[in-house]
């Protein structure tokens, strides 16, 4: 157990994704099976242990120690599972016999009922040291937020074994903890798992965005183009009666979407954009399919006020038969066949644009005639279905982001190379009264400059500092001094969370305007303009 | 004798009115005794100090060598009577010398603990427990959620790191007076012979160190004009903990930032500071050495200063012993 939870200490705090994957690949070599697949596991999301509750454990530690004290104890911690890490009685170990390892403790929490989980729980606090308790603790209540996703978890597997991480991701929805026959693959011990399973993920094949000059060199004839919608990817998968929604990086999202898993009703495999709306009407905006997005639980109101549907653009399975092997034209025929027998309130066809050469398809590019069109795709017509990111057949060609001109409000210390660089900014436009106007936050971004960009607006910061708050420090911004900065995104949406209403997309600086008066950076209705709502 | 006529706090410090003296005053006095070298606890300017010789060393170091009107060496265990106050150091086991004050008149004995820890540090003598009437006790740590584990488990955690990232540099920051001096001594005791790199803030203090006997191996200044930034790479560089905001902390590959210190126990306390490898190592007592110290004097009477005091005060309620915060201002809260 002190190996996992030294690994969960160190992710937590490890900025980089490579420092992070160097710590996974080190983990999944030097710890033994099983205990090594239960930290997978976790790590991926795969382990519930419903008899666990946080009210529990508060309860627990004040049965063994001052109520007074455990508060005080609390409030300066502000982390209920740390606090009780740490305040937990010390005992010997010898006394509560050796120290449990993960399989033990999984084993343990497992096996809980409601009734002996308190007991149960109190005996492994008791044979453990803080951080295996605290890593305890994380493990039973769930959600260990430490900053992996079950995709970079994977991504570390496919580093220890050198193999594709999408060979992983098929695999991965017919295997189960601890994942002894994996590991043994990726050391080389055994042949490559074969599943019996059903309706398992298929790795999805991923576009190139289009390079400058890289469609000169290409025939538009041999090419087929079609709006890039802006959802989210997804894999709708029946097999012999069993249904699996995943996205596009294998995470089984079935369970968020029953009005689409009610409808999935055929034999066969297909590969779509996720959409609010009903597409016999209307596409709605990416701001409303967010309200359907990473919830482990869906009401009656929010599938009828967000109802989902998929727009398919390809099928990579019909009854038994793999069509992945064939050119993207004949599987885009039986895909427009097998659409059209399913209830078109939950798929559609994602059309087909004609274009005659690559300067028409620029002119559609940049006046899309639908807000929820984000580009368009170029596809191969001979492409077969490859799974990972081939260099050649698939294109994306993205609408140019749009651009604000916004006022540096705050700068924040980045991590790891950048440790001592202010290089994570907080950015405002212009708010209220035109005669006394005043700065909103609208957004953050930590990229998008160069290495003397960064040092320039580092030495702005330090030069410009008003306030401070812990690694935070706020700069000079009124209407008289300041710094404008071009920010460049993809979108907006609404947002309750953000004090201007409104939450960027992906936002990065695109330009330092050292040259613009801050009085002339845009005002927040430009945004709200933005809306398409 | 009342304990409040024998010591009590004024703005300058805590005073002492029968011997006419103040314990770390925060401002200049007639006559000052130092518990140790930290900066909120030794200031110059006093006309008389009495304090260790390495306390005193260390003050001159820090302010030049008229730091104050006179100065007296006190011996450890040596009892000085000053206008009738029995006077006595004792060491605290805190810093290079750390020494805790007993302060006797009339068959009543108060202890002034300055900072303390009871975990061994081979950079200073260890804390030695004075039976008392009152103990006045720091709190820095005050708190059941401070334990600190074994500084060798700490070291242990920082090697270990530096042979899985190779190509990366691990800057260290820890406080310039004791806390680098320590580091550097628990890295020699694990068998790490390398040089190790210390800012510049550090060499004095390091020098003064190694002339009172504490061997810190080899140490090269981590300055631009050493070796080429390449070779950082792999090696501990140690610093003042400022040191990481600090421009000076870029010309390292890579680095992995790791701090020193008590609070590094709260994960909140490393994300907030930007610490990738928090390193539990202090020099103060935590919960279990607070609590057993109180117990090991004896005292009937507790008063406790700078850090968290409700907590130690509803403790000792809790034990049955007497206890009140004593409100002491000038003194850092979160300093280690």
């Amino acid at each position: 157990m002190e190996r996992f939870a030294e690994l969960l200490d160190r992710l937590v705090l490890t900025p980089s994704r490579n420092g992070k994957l160097t710590l996974l690949v080190d983990y999944f070599r030097a710890v033994p099976d099983p205990d090594r697949g239960f930290a997978l596991a976790a790590l991926t999301g795969g382990l519930d242990f419903p008899a666990v509750k946080p009210a529990m454990l508060r309860t627990l530690v004040t049965e063994r120690m001052d109520p007074v004290l455990f508060a005080y104890s609390y409030d300066y911690v502000g982390d209920l599972a740390e606090t009780v890490s740490l305040v937990w009685p010390h005992r010997p170990r010898r006394e509560g016999g050796p120290a449990p390892t993960l399989s033990d403790i999984v084993q343990e929490l497992a096996t809980a009922s409601r009734s002996d989980a308190p007991a149960r729980m109190a005996g492994l606090l008791d044979r453990l040291e803080v951080p295996g308790r605290f890593a305890a603790i994380k493990l039973a209540t769930g959600g260990l937020r430490i900053g992996v996703s079950a995709r970079l978890a994977k991504q570390a597997l496919a580093a220890f074994g050198n193999v594709e991480v999408t060979e992983i991701e098929e695999l991965w929805h017919g295997l189960h903890a601890p994942y002894m026959e994996l590991f043994a693959w990726l050391e080389g011990r055994a042949a490559k798992p074969e599943s019996a399973a059903k309706a398992l993920f298929r790795p999805v094949m991923l576009s190139h965005p289009v390079a400058e000059g890289d469609l000169e060199k290409l025939d538009p004839a041999d090419y087929s183009a079609e709006w890039k919608w802006d959802g989210i990817r997804v894999q709708v998968t029946c097999e012999s009666g069993i249904s699996r929604l995943y996205s596009r990086t294998g995470d089984d999202i079935s369970g968020a979407f029953p009005d689409l898993m009610e409808e999935m009703r055929f034999e066969g495999v297909l590969d779509g954009e996720l959409l609010v709306g009903d597409p016999t009407e209307q596409t709605r905006t990416f701001g409303d399919l967010q309200q359907r997005l990473n919830r482990k639980t869906v009401s009656k109101r929010m599938m009828t006020d967000y109802p989902v549907f998929v727009r398919c653009y390809d099928l990579l399975q019909i009854g038994d038969r793999d069509t992945r092997s064939l050119p993207f034209a004949e599987r885009r025929k039986l895909l427009e066949e097998f659409v059209g027998r399913l209830p078109p309130e939950r798929f559609d066809l994602s059309p087909i644009l004609e274009f005659e050469d690559w300067k028409t398809l620029e002119e559609m590019r940049r006046n899309p005639p639908h807000p929820v069109v984000e580009g368009v795709m170029i596809k191969r017509r001979d492409s077969t279905y490859v799974p990972g990111r081939p260099k050649g057949p698939w294109f994306k060609w993205k609408r140019d982001p749009h651009v604000i001109d916004a006022v540096l409000m705050y700068a924040q210390r980045g991590h790891g190379k950048r440790s001592s660089f202010y290089s994570d900014y907080t950015f405002g436009v212009w708010s209220g009264d035109p005669e006394e106007p005043e700065l909103v936050p609208v957004g953050k971004a930590y990229f998008g400059f160069t290495d003397e960009e960064l040092r320039q607006i580092d030495k702005f910061v330090r030069d410009n500092t008003i306030d401070r708050f812990g690694p935070v420090r706020a700069v000079r911004a009124d209407r008289n001094q300041g710094l404008v900065i071009e920010v460049a995104f993809e979108g907006i949406n609404r947002s309750t969370r953000h004090k201007s209403g409104v939450a960027m997309r992906f936002p990065r600086i695109s330009r330092l305007r050292w040259d613009k008066p801050t009085v002339e950076a845009d005002r927040i209705e430009t945004l709200f303009d933005l809306l398409g709502d | 004798m009342n304990a409040r006529d024998l010591l009590h706090p004024r703005p300058e410090g805590l005073y002492c009115p029968p011997g006419d003296f103040y314990i770390d005053p925060v401002r200049p006095v007639g006559r000052a005794l130092i518990t140790h070298g930290h900066a909120d606890h030794a200031r110059a300017g006093n006309r008389a100090v009495l304090a260790t010789r390495e306390t005193l060393d260390i003050m001159a170091i820090r302010y030049g060598e008229d730091f104050a009107g006179t100065a007296q060496a006190a011996r450890l265990g040596e009892t000085i009577t000053i206008n009738g106050v029995r006077v006595t150091f004792h060491p605290a086991g805190h810093v290079l010398g750390s020494a805790q004050i007993s302060v006797e008149a009339n068959g009543l004995r108060i202890v002034a603990s300055g900072d303390y820890k009871r975990q061994p540090d081979p950079t200073c003598a260890g804390f030695e427990t004075v039976p008392c009437d009152v103990f006045i006790t720091e709190a820095t740590f005050g708190l059941p959620v401070f334990v600190h584990p074994p500084s060798t488990e700490e070291i242990e955690r920082l090697l270990k790191s530096v042979a899985q990232f190779p190509e990366r540099s691990h800057i260290v920051g820890a406080y310039a007076l004791g806390k680098a001096q320590r580091v550097i001594t628990l890295l020699r005791q694990a068998g790490y012979e390398k040089p190790i790199f210390i800012h510049g803030a550090l060499a004095r203090l390091c020098g003064y160190y190694e002339s009172r006997g504490i061997n810190l191996g080899p140490l090269e200044p981590a300055t631009v004009e050493g070796p080429g930034r390449e070779s950082y790479a792999g090696e501990i560089v140690i610093g003042p903990p400022s040191a990481f905001v600090d421009r000076w902390s870029r010309r390292f590959p890579d680095p992995i930032a790791c701090f020193a210190s008590g609070w590094m126990r709260i994960r909140q306390r490393a994300k907030q500071r930007g610490v990738e490898l928090p390193l539990i190592i202090s020099d103060h007592a935590d919960w279990t050495e607070l609590t057993d110290t109180v117990r090991q004097t004896g005292a009937r009477e507790v008063w406790v200063t700078h850090g968290r005091e409700e907590a130690l005060v509803r403790w000792c309620e809790i034990e049955g012993i007497a206890a009140r915060p004593l409100h002491l201002v000038g003194y850092e809260d979160e300093g280690d």
